[in-house]
């Protein structure tokens, strides 16, 4: 049995034993009222910078991936050009559409820029330094849930994006809003589910102490987890092959389409951090967060204070690739097959994968012969699997279930107002509804 | 509140805080400036949810008079305007006009040129398909195929620049053949850009025809059936992807066609996909049947390439009807003179004009997004619509 819960990754104890630099709850609380506003700023400078090293990464890469140069005059390897369009951007003229609701149109790109900002507050982005004498974790502050606190700052972010689209008075951004909604709904389940195995093995929700627990091992074993993690993530960012709120061949710019200069370019910003904090929440609960890879962790001085800041910023641009990657490689998916990869594949992958954490976790710790129990299980959830994976329903494409609701379309008589035909009523489908004269 | 000039359709503007909960199918006027419509298409779409009601086209945005122009230019000058309706397929659509006036004036066009004209027409068609092979991946949102296209295109664009001087607008017809004979090696050259493009042609199976994505957007997707082809008189790629196997280059020879053995690609599902894949395989056929050309052209004996004329060109009076398969379908010129410097009428029969049709039956009860799938495999050019 000891030998067991040596070797299995799955068996490890659920709280490690925490070294002197990594930090926890109680570690936070204690910064003078300097450092914690020297903490923020940095933080602020440090996702602004990494914004425009993605704008520009973003189009060398995938320049690359085309044959092309992609932007390479503007400063050393074209790297001023995400700042010379960030300041041509925010000196473009202001145009508001005459049907906008202007207080909604002006606060909603704030709406979505804050939250963006506000996540990162509880990522550690390192172990426990020394500044200026004091010490101190490489993190804003932490939370006894501070994932919770990153759930909800970004579905927060959704409300700027489904308010802007609604303010702008327009059709395409309405419609860009109805599918961000939609679309976050959806996600957001998987995306929180996908994370509580993490919070079995952890044993917390704050992002230090989990951190703290991936001191032998990243909780990215937990495959199916990381998967579901990092999809819904692409989802929940609205980022190639699920920007849907802002499909460029359908809905020209989505809920974005009647936003100009700074405004425009807050919802930009928005969308960028967003994408930065789902890769840095990917960093913090699945690659290790700030510790050094591999066998370099083995090496104290490595694997401690601020060479924590060189590992995470290496983890956390090797997930951001992986969002540019998939922009220059895959097109867009219809709005209802997305939804389906959601409601019909992620959540239930996801709550049977929990259900099976869950288990071997129960079983770890009440101290059940694994062995014995655990290969009739597994006999019993392959052939499960076998069975998912061949029947045949699941080969036939099923097509936008159109069967399902049938849609009729609604018969529209000579009324303001669609309703059913009557008896008798003769229907022409040249007569269109009264119009419907709005103040 | 507008109205619009669509006969029946009453738009309603979505406004907001308006407090009225009336319900109405929305109007989403997709054009005349959308991405998805490349040029200034307008459909509009009465919408419930993101599910298409009904779906108008509406064109004559780009209405260029180019009929009308026709009729105040000698046949010479013809030819650069007819090259301009469909910007794709330029040297297809000048040869439709020589065809008719060298039928018209009873001249015969020497082998050389024939041979010549041929394979240029070949080269055209791959340029165009590419573009579109490029191009529909791009609406779809995959950004990258695009620019893989555009490579393969500016290989065979060099030699097409080579012999005529212009990239996209060639204007190397002339009434009784050719502008100029073939420079000294083009023929090689011709060669290599065909086994480049050859060469590189798998890449879009890779890219593309085998993407999972791709495939869920466009298999069963915009189905035409055979009945609707034919009713509205679709023709081409969008044609033979429906199982509807016609090909005048095969079925009523002209050129040099007749001595060739031209290879029609059809599908019989008649989705997006098939449109793709047809436009696809065509590319690799008409590779074949250029590479073909330039083999005939080598062997040819030393000729000219074109027949001297007078100063002014005359047709004599009477009618007829030239047709062609042009890259995007069937163009056809009816052409009319009364023995004057210029056609007393030349009617224009534009392939997109007729596949765009459809629409109107294909987009009801589909998504929006499946809209952008389907107007994308229609390969249209807003130019050869409204001419």
């Amino acid at each position: 049995m000891n030998q067991l819960i040596s070797t299995s990754p799955l068996s490890l104890p659920s709280r490690a034993p925490v070294a002197a630099t990594e930090a926890t709850v109680s570690t936070f609380g204690h910064d003078p009222w300097w450092l914690i506003l020297g903490k923020v700023v940095a933080v602020f400078v440090f996702l602004v910078l990494i914004t425009l090293f993605l704008i520009w990464a973003e189009r060398r890469i995938v320049a690359r991936m085309q044959q092309r140069l992609g932007p390479n005059r503007t400063g050393p390897f074209g790297l001023g050009q995400g700042l010379a369009d960030g300041i041509k951007l925010a000196l473009k003229e202001e145009i508001i559409p005459a049907m906008a609701d202007k207080p909604v149109y002006f606060i909603a790109p704030i709406v979505a820029t804050i939250p963006a900002f506000l996540a990162f507050a509880v990522i550690p982005v390192g172990g426990v330094v020394s500044i200026f004498g004091h010490v101190t974790a490489l993190q804003v502050t932490d939370l006894p849930v501070a994932v919770l606190f990153i759930l909800a700052c970004s579905s927060f972010g959704v409300y700027g994006i489904v308010l802007g689209g609604w303010a702008s008075g327009s059709t395409y951004p309405l419609l860009g809003a109805l599918r961000s909604a939609a679309q976050v709904i959806s996600y957001e389940v998987s995306l929180a589910l996908a994370l509580v195995p993490i919070f079995l093995y952890a044993g917390s929700l704050s992002t230090s102490e989990i951190v703290a627990a991936q001191n032998r091992f990243w909780f990215v074993f937990l495959v199916p987890s990381f998967v579901i993690y990092m999809v819904s993530a692409v989802g929940e960012t609205n980022r190639a092959p699920f920007d849907l709120p802002e499909a460029e061949g359908e809905l020209v710019g989505g809920f974005h389409t009647e936003y100009s200069s700074l405004k425009f370019a807050l919802f930009f910003l928005a969308e960028y951090i967003n994408m930065t904090t789902v890769s840095a929440v990917a960093t913090t609960l699945f690659l290790g967060g700030w510790h050094a890879p591999f066998l370099l962790s083995r090496v104290p001085v490595l694997n401690s204070g601020w060479f924590g800041l060189v590992w995470f910023t290496l983890k956390l641009l090797t997930v951001l690739f992986g969002f540019i990657w998939l922009r220059g490689t895959l097109p867009r998916l219809r709005y209802d097959q997305f939804m389906r990869l959601g409601w019909k594949l992620l959540i239930p992958a996801s709550l049977v994968w929990l259900l099976l954490v869950a288990a071997m976790r129960t079983l770890v710790v009440e101290d059940v012969n694994l062995r014995r129990n655990l290969v009739p299980v597994g006999i019993v959830f392959v052939v499960l699997l076998l069975l998912v994976s061949f029947w045949p329903s699941s080969k036939k494409p099923d097509r936008d279930g159109e069967g399902e609701d049938g849609h009729p379309e609604i018969a529209v008589g000579n009324r303001a107002f669609p309703v059913p035909v009557l008896p008798g009523e003769q229907t022409d489908p040249t007569l269109a509804p009264r119009e419907v004269t709005r103040a | 509140m507008e109205k619009t000039a669509v006969g029946s359709l009453s738009q309603l503007t979505v406004g907001v805080g308006a407090g009225d909960m009336a319900t109405a199918d929305m109007v989403l006027n997709i054009g005349p400036q959308h991405p998805a419509t490349h040029g200034v298409l307008r459909i509009a779409l009465t919408l419930d949810g993101e599910r298409i009601v009904r779906a108008q086209p509406i064109i004559g945005y780009m209405h260029r008079g180019a009929e009308k122009l026709f009729e105040a230019r000698d046949y010479r000058q013809i030819l650069v305007l007819a090259n301009r309706h469909d910007w794709l397929s330029a040297f297809s659509n000048e040869l439709g006009v020589a065809m008719a006036v060298e039928r018209m004036l009873g001249l015969e066009v020497p082998a050389r040129a024939i041979w010549a004209r041929t394979l240029l027409a070949e080269l055209n068609r791959v340029l165009n398909h590419l573009m579109f092979l490029g191009a529909y991946p791009l609406e779809m949102g995959a950004i990258t195929p695009i620019f893989y296209a555009f490579t393969e295109r500016e290989v065979l664009q060099a030699v097409m620049e080579e012999i005529s001087g212009g990239r996209v607008h060639y204007m190397f017809n002339r009434i009784g053949g050719l502008k100029e004979d073939l420079p000294a090696g083009w023929l090689d050259r011709v060669d290599d850009a065909i086994a480049a493009v050859r060469r590189r042609l798998p890449d879009f199976d890779r890219l593309i025809r085998g993407n999972e994505i791709f495939q869920a957007r466009t298999r069963g997707v915009g189905v035409l059936a055979a009945e609707t082809v034919l009713a509205y008189g679709a023709s081409g790629p969008v044609a033979r992807a429906s199982g509807v196997d016609f090909d005048l280059r095969r079925d009523e020879p002209y050129l040099a066609y007749a001595e060739l053995d031209v290879p029609v690609v059809t599908r019989s599902d008649g989705d997006c996909y098939a449109r793709f894949e047809v436009l696809l395989d065509q590319v690799a056929a008409s590779l074949g049947l250029a590479g073909t050309c330039a083999q005939r052209l080598r062997d040819l004996p030393p000729g000219p390439i074109n027949v001297r004329l007078p100063k002014i060109v005359k047709a004599p009076e009477g009618e007829t009807y030239t047709w062609t398969e042009n890259p995007l379908g069937i163009n056809g010129y009816y052409l009319v003179s009364r023995g004057e410097r210029t056609p007393w009428r030349l009617k224009l029969r534009t392939a997109s004009f007729s596949n765009i049709q459809v629409l109107g039956e294909l987009l009801p009860g589909c998504l929006v997004p499946d809209m952008v799938a389907i107007l994308g495999s229609m390969f249209f050019v807003v130019g050869d619509i409204d001419k």
